[in-house]
This record gives structure tokens, C-alpha cells and sequence, in this order.
């Protein structure tokens, strides 16, 4: 039991897409919860053999406060004995095509109707298996287990409810092997929940419900090391996804793996919580779009993906020349990649909801499992010493401008090294077969005024009229022409305002995106430039940390706890985030409680149409919290 | 001329005679029946009149006689109808009439052929009420209408359970007490059957097994509601039990069980912790997983019929017992009566329920039970065709 609890604490705290729920009849029947910053009190019952319900209040108290004899088990005996099927998934498979109507009494077998007094509807089951005592004819085997899956579904989801009642809660999660992701069981529990706690209670799966045990166990033997002072994430390349039982769908993947499903897990040096500066983190979700949700976006992305794979293969391989097997193993990550994009097309919800990050996530797992940790490294050297001769005559001309002009020469400086961008294909084929195309080519092709998203002039006028942020925490992109030209700019300017600058860089390397380790060399290398960065820096105005992140795209809730502590000292007032994927495909609708710059140029034709616009449409997005 | 002028005969005279003339606000034309139309039986009450004068005989109509000593002249009717005679209340007054109460039952399956047998008796012809409660009172109003030329005064099931179990305990069981408890129910040698005083009922738990479970608690004689219910009832283990062993009576299931084992068929905490699972207080002896063993082939192959039947009715009673406890927690309430004809010659149930109640609930709840089972809903009925004014 406590492994079990154990187990699911873990899970609870470390995949964010563990909990769902089960709709039957909505578009995505798999609806994925994020997880509330406080996962305490719940209710856990797990169905194994048997039912246990334990009333969870916080990581080390917890109680036994119930359970059935009813469970797994009695499916499974009166089932071989009812129907002589002797596997548990067999009969599930039975259960999916019986009419239970056939074996039950329902209510209108006794009223005729409704029971309208009550409001109790004429399909309710009123005795279960109680047509066998006036049936002439034999049950299928079909209907037997259907009836006795509702029976048994029906029963635990009644003392759930009950025991929920008892202790106030409104949130139970249900583990064990006798759910196992399949969908008549989770309907009849979700329907049982709903019915008899009227809609008050909500019934939540797991998508690892079977591991808690393992789970807890493993954690439980590496206390002395403390699991908990880490964060865990879920390798996506490493992790099966959720499946179905029924061998008829989904052959492909049956084949693969029998019947033994994967988690992997990694495990991250550091702790990771959520940013203070969050307006509601119990209704903070990252993403954008939910492309379980939106068959289209999905559609697209899955697409474009796949299209874009040949090239990520080839980079991949090129940028270790002096490996043997480099084209082996990149050859190997394309398959797999393959492989994991055809399963999401199957099912999109495999690993929680779907989302362009998730995408790109599993994309960097994968690269990292056959050994490129960073693909771009050689790229972003190259492109980082190009930028920095640059940089001095860049503070020149800006520093020769009025102010006004200035402050809007830094955001386009901003937004044209965000178009340096290796992740976005468009560039990219514009980078492999122009190399000279440069930072002035991209200031100046920059879309006019009005931008797509363009609140310029409330920006300027809260410059103008407000006194200086006390403390600005940005999240840097793109590294080289991006980070060199467009962001140190910008925060160089606010260093001169009287503003800390909190600088943040990804932990992990992730497309050309500039790690918190290239993030020192680069700024000693301005530093030795640039007397204003240089002060700044010796007088700690000038902070550069991790993220805790090693994707493309930003998940607030997950950040380095190092992070967080800072901004809660530094009083951070103002947030920068830039890119299109820590600005559009994540947080674009994300709610702070203080102001907020979110810039990006969108770089994807898609997108752009999606949101009104054209490729290389400019947002910009200065937002200040609502009284 | 006023009927209280007049000596008991000729007041009794008047009566009918008021009765004759249709008006209907002293009393009612006989015979009074209640009638509960079940998911598996048909409960019937009738009141037998011993006070009939001999002119009140004489004006007797003809079929009205045949009915009264058709149904007082034999236990068995037809080949499934049954008369519980040990639980016929004797003397009893009802609406100003004395006589005895008969508890007749047979299986819902029969029905037309009651309502065949009501046509054929000329039922319809004597105007009287029949008030009927239960899911086939509305099921089967069409069918008396049409075969029996018969209106059906539909009243609440609910409404005539509880009334049915306080007018039953309150006239009590031919000097007998209507409710009883169990003493130590678990142990073969000391287990007594003890009466109980339900005089302040208040509040109660009223869980009904028949074929379904409804679960009620009333807090007054007018306040009560419906808590919940459960598909799990004594269909289901009547319905278990003849696929799981060839039966075909409820007489014959529970026989088997009597005889049977369930702990081969059932796995035991034990089983699985070698022992108690003391973390959390749970005793060897608890069922883990009911129907657990037959997992395994070898088991499925070396249990009796016996030991099935026996699990299966072990299984449905703890699971009611655990459904009523949490309620009662849940409601506050801390008696639970159980009635329904699944406790119908079920000792074995009646002290499982008992046990487990007391047991799990550290002696905190009661289970309590009541002689006339299954017939409230009934009685009930038939009180409600003597309110009806």
C-alpha cells in the first residue's frame, strides 16, 4: 500500500499528463487534466483483485479507509466461470460486444417505464443478472461478461462515491490492472460516478495506473538518495504509450511489444516548480492548441513533422563527421521518430494530450536516446562568433539614436534575430541557400506596422511614462544572431533604465536554441566588450540561470527551482518571453500576475493563416495584469 | 338516521348499506386486498373479515364468498402460489372491522394468469379498489384494464414500505415482537434470536433486498427518502447462482449453500498476506477478492456446486452490508433494518449482515430485521386502499 501511494504521489507530481478523464461520446474521449500545484487531499482506488480505497492527505499520511471484495478478481473468476474464457483480456473483449440488456432486469423489465417518481429511467439496471431467473433460453457469452463488467463497474463506482461522500472529496483517481485504458471499463466507471454522486464527484484515470506499486517500490528502496529533492519527466521515446487491449486494433504496435508496456523516466538533477509569477497555477496550461482536440492542427502538424524529419536526420548525422556510426544512429532516430508520429496519428492521446511541444519534445528524447544530444552545437559556435564581431557596431548605430527611435530599434532588433531560427523550416531553407542573409536583411524585411499582434505604442508609453521595472526575467530563444544582437540589445537597455536583468536559459540543448552554459561564454565574451554588460554583471544586476527546460518551448510550471527563488527575491515586475515556441505554441494565452512582453516572428505559413496572418507575421503582445 | 343510534349489528348494517349505495366515505367494499407487483414475486395481502354478521352473509354476493374461502382454504395456489400461514396475524382491527391478515405470494411470471384468474371470478364485478404498488402495478395496469376489467389504485412503493413496516410493528406479531436482532451471529452454538423495540424508530435505515436493493432512511412517520440503491440483490444471486450451478428454485439455492464452502472459492486476505494485513486492520478471515480462486483452472475445477452457491450468496450480502454501512455512516443513522424476501428463509444472509455490520463498524450500527420480510410493501397498499377517503 505504501508503494502504492507512493507510486501515485510521483506520478501525480512528475507527468503532467497523467490524469484524464474518460468521455465517451465527446470528439477525444481522453481528456487530460493538468496538475493542480497541490495534488492532496484525493481519493485513490485501485482495483486489483480486490478494492482498496485510500483517503491520500499529503505525502506521508495516508489511510486505508475502505474496499470491496469486488473487484479484478471477481471479474475475472465469475467470468472463466460463467463464460470458460479463461484470459482476463479475453474476456474484456467479450464484454465489448454483449448486450447486458439481455441478462440484466433493468427497471422498465419491472415498471414497464421509468420509475417516474424516483426519476429513475427505464435503463437503469435494477437487479443484475436478473433475467436469468425467468429465461427460458441460455446467455452468450458476450452478454454475461458485459453484465458482469457493469455489475462489478457499477458496484465500485457506488462505494466510491460513497466514501468520497464521507470525506468530502470531489476528485478520485482509479489505478489497478482491471482498468488498463480500456474503454468499456473507464465508461462504466465514469457513467457510475457521475450517476450516483450526480455529477459532483469526477472520475480520473492514470495513465500508468499499473505501475504505482512498481513505482513506489523502486522509490521507496532509493530513499537514502532522496528522490523527491528531483523532478522527473517522462521520456517520451523511451515510453510506450497508452494503448488499447484489444489486439484488433492497433495490430502494429501488438506486434512490437507483446503484451509489456514501457515507462521511461528521467530523472533531472534539479527540482522544478512552477513560476511565482503564474496568476492562477491550478488553471495554468502551456499550450496553445490541443491537437487531440483539433483533428485539423493535427493533421498539419503531424505532417509537417514527418516532412521535416529527412532533414533533422541529416543535421543529426552531420554534425558528428567524426563518428563512425553517426549515420547509423541517425538513420535509427528517423525510424523511430517515424514510428512514434504514426502512433500519435493512431492515437493522438498515447502520451497525454498532444500539442506542437510534445512534438517537438519527443523529437529531442528521441535524438537523445541515439546520441545527439545537440545537433546544432558546430552551427551555433559558428553563428555565435559571427554575431559577436557584430555586436559592437550594432550598440553603436543604436546607441547614436533618439531614444523613442531606439526603443523601437531594440524590439525589431528583437524580432529579426528571432527569424534566425533553425527549428522553423522556412528558415532554415533560406539560411542552407542564402548564408549571407544577415541581421540588417532581416531588420529591414521585418513586416510594417501594424503587426499582427501589436501592442508597440502601450510598450513605449509605459516606458515613457512608468518608472523602471524593478527586476525584467527573460527567456531567451534562439542562440547567435538572436541572443547576441537582439537580446543582450534589449537588455542592455534596461540595465541602463536601473533594471535587473534575469537572464533564462535552457538546461538542456534543444534545437539551436542557446543553453545556459553557452549563455555564460557569450556573456564573458560581451562582457570584455561592453562596459555597461560588464558592470552589470560584477554587481549582480545582471543574473543568467537555467530553466530547468530542455525543449524549444516553455512550460511555466516546470521551471528550475533556482529560477524561481530569484525572481521571488529580485521582485521580478516584468516578463520577456521570445520565440515562436515559448511565446506562440506555448503561453501565448497564459495569464501573469505582472507585465508581460511576448514576441515572436511566425515563422510557419500554417500557423500564421491560423492566427490571421501571414508568413513572417510579427506578434507582439505587451500585457499587464488585469485590477 | 345516523349510524351511531344504532346497536353494533344494525351499525354494521348501515355500514354496508352505505357501502351498497356507493357512497365511499365509511369504509370500503370488501375484500381488501393489497397487492406489491414485484420484479421476481407478487406480495398479496388480504384481509380475511371474522366479525361478518349474518345478514352482512346472506347479502353477500356470491363470488365475493368464493374468493374468501378460496384464498382461506388453502396454502398453495395453483402450482407456484403460496400462503405463508406462520405469518398470518390473527384478530387483527382494521378500519373498525376485525379479522385476520393472510400473506400470500407467487412469482411476477404468473401474473397474467392471476389477472386470468381474476377475470374468470368475476373480480371486477364487486366495485372495489385494488391498490397495487410496486414497479408492476404500473407495468401491468394496462393488462388488468383489458384481460380483468380492473382499475388499478397505483400508490408509491416507497411510501408503502415505510407505512407498511410501522403499521406492522405497531400491532405487533400475534403478541410477538415484530422486530428481532441477532446475539453473537457468528458463533453456531450461542447465536439467539432476540427481540427489539422499535416503539422510537427514529431515525432508521430501511434497506429492502428483492430483486434490486433500495436503500431508504426516515427521519418521521412523513419524512423519509429514498438514500440510493444497488443492482446487486437477490436477482442477481438467484440469477448467479442457477447459471453457476443448474438450480432452479431459490429454496434449492440457498440449500447448496448451506452445504457449501466459500472460502475455496473466494480468496482470503490471507491468502494473500499469509496472515492479517495489520497496517490497516484487516483480519485474515476478510475476502480480498470475492470469486479470487477461480482465476486458476485447477480451482475452477475442484470446487462443488455447493461452494459456488455459497460464495455467491456470501458475496451479494457483504456487499449490501457494506453499501447499508456506509450509508448509515453517511446518513448518520445508526439502526438498519433489512426486509425483502432474499432474507426469506436466509438465516445464513440474515447473520453475515449482522456480523458485518457490527464488525466493521466496531459496534457502532445495528442490524435489525423484521418477521414479515418481503410483505410491507403489501400491507402498505392495502392500508392505503383503506385511507383513500
Amino acid at each position: 500500500m505504501t508503494c502504492l501511494i507512493k507510486g501515485c504521489n510521483f506520478v501525480l507530481r512528475n507527468i503532467p499528463h497523467e490524469v484524464f478523464a474518460y468521455q465517451k461520446d465527446s470528439d477525444t474521449e481522453f481528456r487530460f487534466q493538468t496538475n493542480h500545484p497541490n495534488i492532496f487531499p484525493y481519493l485513490l482506488v485501485n482495483i486489483g483483485s480486490g478494492v482498496s480505497i485510500v483517503k491520500v492527505e499529503s505525502e506521508d499520511k495516508f489511510e486505508w479507509i475502505g474496499g470491496s471484495s469486488i473487484g479484478g478478481g471477481t471479474f475475472w473468476g465469475l467470468g472463466a466461470l460463467l463464460t470458460k474464457t479463461k484470459k482476463f483480456d479475453e474476456l474484456l473483449q467479450l464484454a465489448s460486444k454483449g448486450q447486458h440488456t439481455n441478462v440484466d432486469m433493468l427497471v422498465k423489465d419491472v415498471y414497464g417505464g421509468a420509475y417516474q417518481t424516483l426519476g429513475l429511467s427505464g435503463n437503469l439496471i435494477a437487479s443484475s443478472f436478473g433475467k436469468s431467473t425467468t429465461a427460458d433460453k441460455e446467455f452468450s457469452k458476450e452478454d454475461m461478461a458485459k453484465s458482469l463488467l457493469h455489475m462489478i463497474s457499477n458496484d465500485i463506482g457506488q462505494l466510491a462515491c460513497l466514501h468520497a461522500k464521507l470525506h468530502n472529496l470531489d476528485k478520485i483517481y482509479f489505478g489497478g490492472f482491471f482498468i488498463r485504458g480500456h474503454p468499456v471499463t473507464m465508461r462504466t466507471i465514469t457513467y457510475s460516478i457521475n450517476f450516483f454522486s450526480k455529477g459532483e464527484v469526477q472520475a480520473l484515470f492514470l495513465r500508468h495506473e499499473g505501475y504505482l506499486g512498481a513505482i513506489g517500490a523502486f522509490l521507496k528502496g532509493a530513499e537514502q538518495d532522496n528522490p523527491n529533492q528531483y523532478s522527473w519527466g517522462e521520456n517520451y521515446a523511451g515510453s510506450s504509450g497508452l494503448m488499447s487491449t484489444s489486439p484488433d486494433v492497433y495490430p502494429m504496435q501488438r506486434t512490437r511489444s507483446g503484451t509489456f508496456d514501457m515507462l521511461e523516466m528521467d530523472r533531472l538533477e534539479r527540482p522544478l516548480v512552477n513560476l511565482p509569477l503564474l496568476k492562477d497555477p491550478s488553471t495554468y496550461i502551456p499550450d496553445t492548441v490541443d491537437l487531440t482536440d483539433d483533428a485539423m492542427a493535427r493533421k498539419y502538424w503531424l505532417t509537417c513533422f514527418e516532412e521535416a524529419l529527412d532533414g533533422v536526420a541529416k543535421r543529426a548525422a552531420a554534425s558528428q563527421p567524426d563518428s563512425v556510426d553517426a549515420q547509423e544512429r541517425a538513420e535509427k532516430f528517423r525510424q523511430k521518430y517515424w514510428n512514434k508520429l504514426q502512433t500519435l496519428r493512431q492515437q493522438p492521446f498515447a502520451y497525454g494530450t498532444l500539442t506542437v511541444r510534445s512534438l517537438l519534445d519527443t523529437r529531442e528524447h528521441c535524438l537523445n536516446e541515439f546520441n545527439f544530444p545537440d545537433p546544432y552545437s558546430k552551427v551555433k559556435q559558428k553563428e555565435n562568433g559571427i554575431a559577436l564581431k557584430c555586436f559592437q557596431s550594432v550598440i553603436e548605430s543604436l546607441d547614436s539614436l533618439g531614444w523613442e527611435e531606439r526603443q523601437f530599434a531594440l524590439v525589431k532588433g528583437l524580432l529579426a534575430g528571432n527569424v534566425f531560427d533553425w527549428g522553423a523550416k522556412a528558415v532554415s531553407d533560406v539560411l542552407e541557400s542564402e548564408p549571407q542573409f544577415g541581421f540588417e536583411e532581416a531588420k529591414s524585411k521585418l513586416q510594417e506596422r501594424p503587426w499582427l499582434e501589436d501592442s508597440y505604442s502601450q510598450w513605449l508609453e509605459r516606458l515613457k511614462e512608468g518608472p523602471p521595472h524593478k527586476c525584467a526575467l527573460i527567456f531567451a530563444d534562439n542562440s547567435g544572431i538572436d541572443i547576441i544582437l537582439g537580446v543582450f540589445p534589449f537588455v542592455r537597455e534596461l540595465l541602463s533604465r536601473g533594471t535587473e536583468v534575469i537572464l533564462a536559459c535552457n538546461s538542456g540543448p534543444a534545437l539551436n536554441d542557446v543553453t545556459y552554459s553557452e549563455s555564460l561564454i557569450v556573456t564573458e565574451r560581451i562582457a570584455a566588450m561592453d562596459p555597461v554588460i560588464h558592470s552589470a554583471l560584477r554587481d549582480e544586476k545582471l543574473l543568467l540561470v537555467q530553466t530547468g527546460s530542455s525543449s524549444p518551448c516553455l512550460d511555466l510550471s516546470r521551471l528550475d527551482q533556482g529560477l524561481a527563488v530569484l525572481v521571488r527575491e529580485r521582485q521580478t515586475d516584468l516578463v520577456v518571453i521570445e520565440g515562436m515556441g515559448r511565446a506562440i505554441h506555448t503561453n501565448y494565452y497564459a495569464v501573469l500576475r505582472c507585465e508581460s512582453l511576448k514576441l515572436a516572428v511566425i515563422k510557419n505559413s500554417w500557423l500564421a493563416d491560423r492566427l490571421g496572418g501571414k508568413i513572417f507575421s510579427v506578434i507582439f503582445k505587451y500585457e499587464v495584469p488585469c485590477k | 338516521m345516523s349510524w351511531a343510534q344504532h346497536g353494533q349489528s344494525e351499525t354494521r348494517w348501515g355500514l354496508v348499506q352505505h357501502r351498497r349505495s356507493g357512497d365511499s366515505t365509511e369504509g370500503h367494499v370488501f375484500p381488501w386486498f393489497g397487492l406489491d407487483i414485484g420484479g421476481t414475486l407478487v406480495k398479496l395481502v388480504y384481509f380475511e373479515p371474522k366479525d361478518i354478521t349474518a345478514e352482512e352473509e346472506e347479502e353477500e354476493v356470491e363470488n365475493l364468498k368464493s374468493i374468501r374461502k378460496y384464498l382461506t382454504s388453502n396454502v398453495a395456489y395453483g402450482s407456484t402460489g403460496i400462503r405463508d400461514v406462520h405469518l398470518e396475524l390473527k384478530d387483527l382491527t382494521l378500519c373498525g372491522r376485525k379479522g385476520n391478515l393472510h400473506f400470500i405470494r407467487f412469482p411476477t411470471h404468473d401474473m397474467p394468469a392471476f389477472i386470468q384468474m381474476g377475470s374468470e371470478k368475476h373480480f371486477s364485478s364487486l366495485h372495489t379498489t385494488l391498490c397495487a404498488t410496486g414497479g408492476g402495478a404500473y407495468k401491468f395496469e394496462q393488462d388488468f384494464l383489458t384481460m380483468g376489467d380492473l382499475e388499478l389504485c397505483k400508490l408509491d412503493e416507497l411510501d408503502c414500505l415505510v407505512k407498511g413496516v410501522l403499521y406492522i410493528d405497531s400491532v405487533g406479531f400475534n403478541g410477538h415482537s415484530e422486530c428481532y436482532y441477532f446475539e453473537n451471529p457468528t458463533d453456531p452454538e450461542r447465536c439467539q434470536k432476540l427481540p427489539f423495540n422499535l416503539e422510537n424508530p427514529y431515525p432508521l435505515l430501511l434497506v429492502n433486498i428483492g430483486s434490486g436493493v433500495s436503500i431508504l432512511a426516515a427521519y418521521s412517520k412523513d419524512n423519509y427518502k429514498r438514500v440510493t440503491g444497488t443492482s446487486l440483490g437477490g436477482g442477481t444471486f438467484f440469477g448467479l447462482c442457477c447459471l453457476l450451478t443448474g438450480c432452479s428454485t431459490f429454496e434449492e439455492a440457498l440449500e447448496m449453500a448451506s452445504h457449501g464452502d466459500s472460502t475455496k472459492v473466494d480468496k482470503l486476505v490471507r491468502d494473500i498476506y499469509g496472515g492479517d494485513y495489520e497496517r490497516f486492520g484487516l483480519p485474515g478471515w476478510a475476502v480480498a477478492s470475492s470469486f479470487g480462486n477461480m482465476m486458476s483452472k485447477e480451482k475452477r475445477e475442484s470446487v462443488s456446486k455447493e461452494d459456488l452457491a455459497r460464495a455467491t450468496l456470501i458475496t451479494i450480502t457483504n456487499n449490501i452490508g457494506s453499501i447499508a454501512r456506509m450509508c448509515a455512516l453517511n446518513e448518520n443513522i445508526n439502526r438498519v433494518v433489512f426486509v425483502g424476501n432474499f432474507l426469506r428463509i436466509n438465516t445464513i444472509s440474515m447473520r453475515l449482515l449482522a456480523y458485518a455490520l457490527d464488525y466493521w463498524s466496531k459496534g457502532q450500527l445495528k442490524a435489525l430485521f423484521l418477521e414479515h420480510e418481503g410483505y410491507f410493501g403489501a400491507v402498505g397498499a392495502l392500508l392505503g386502499l383503506l385511507d383513500s377517503a
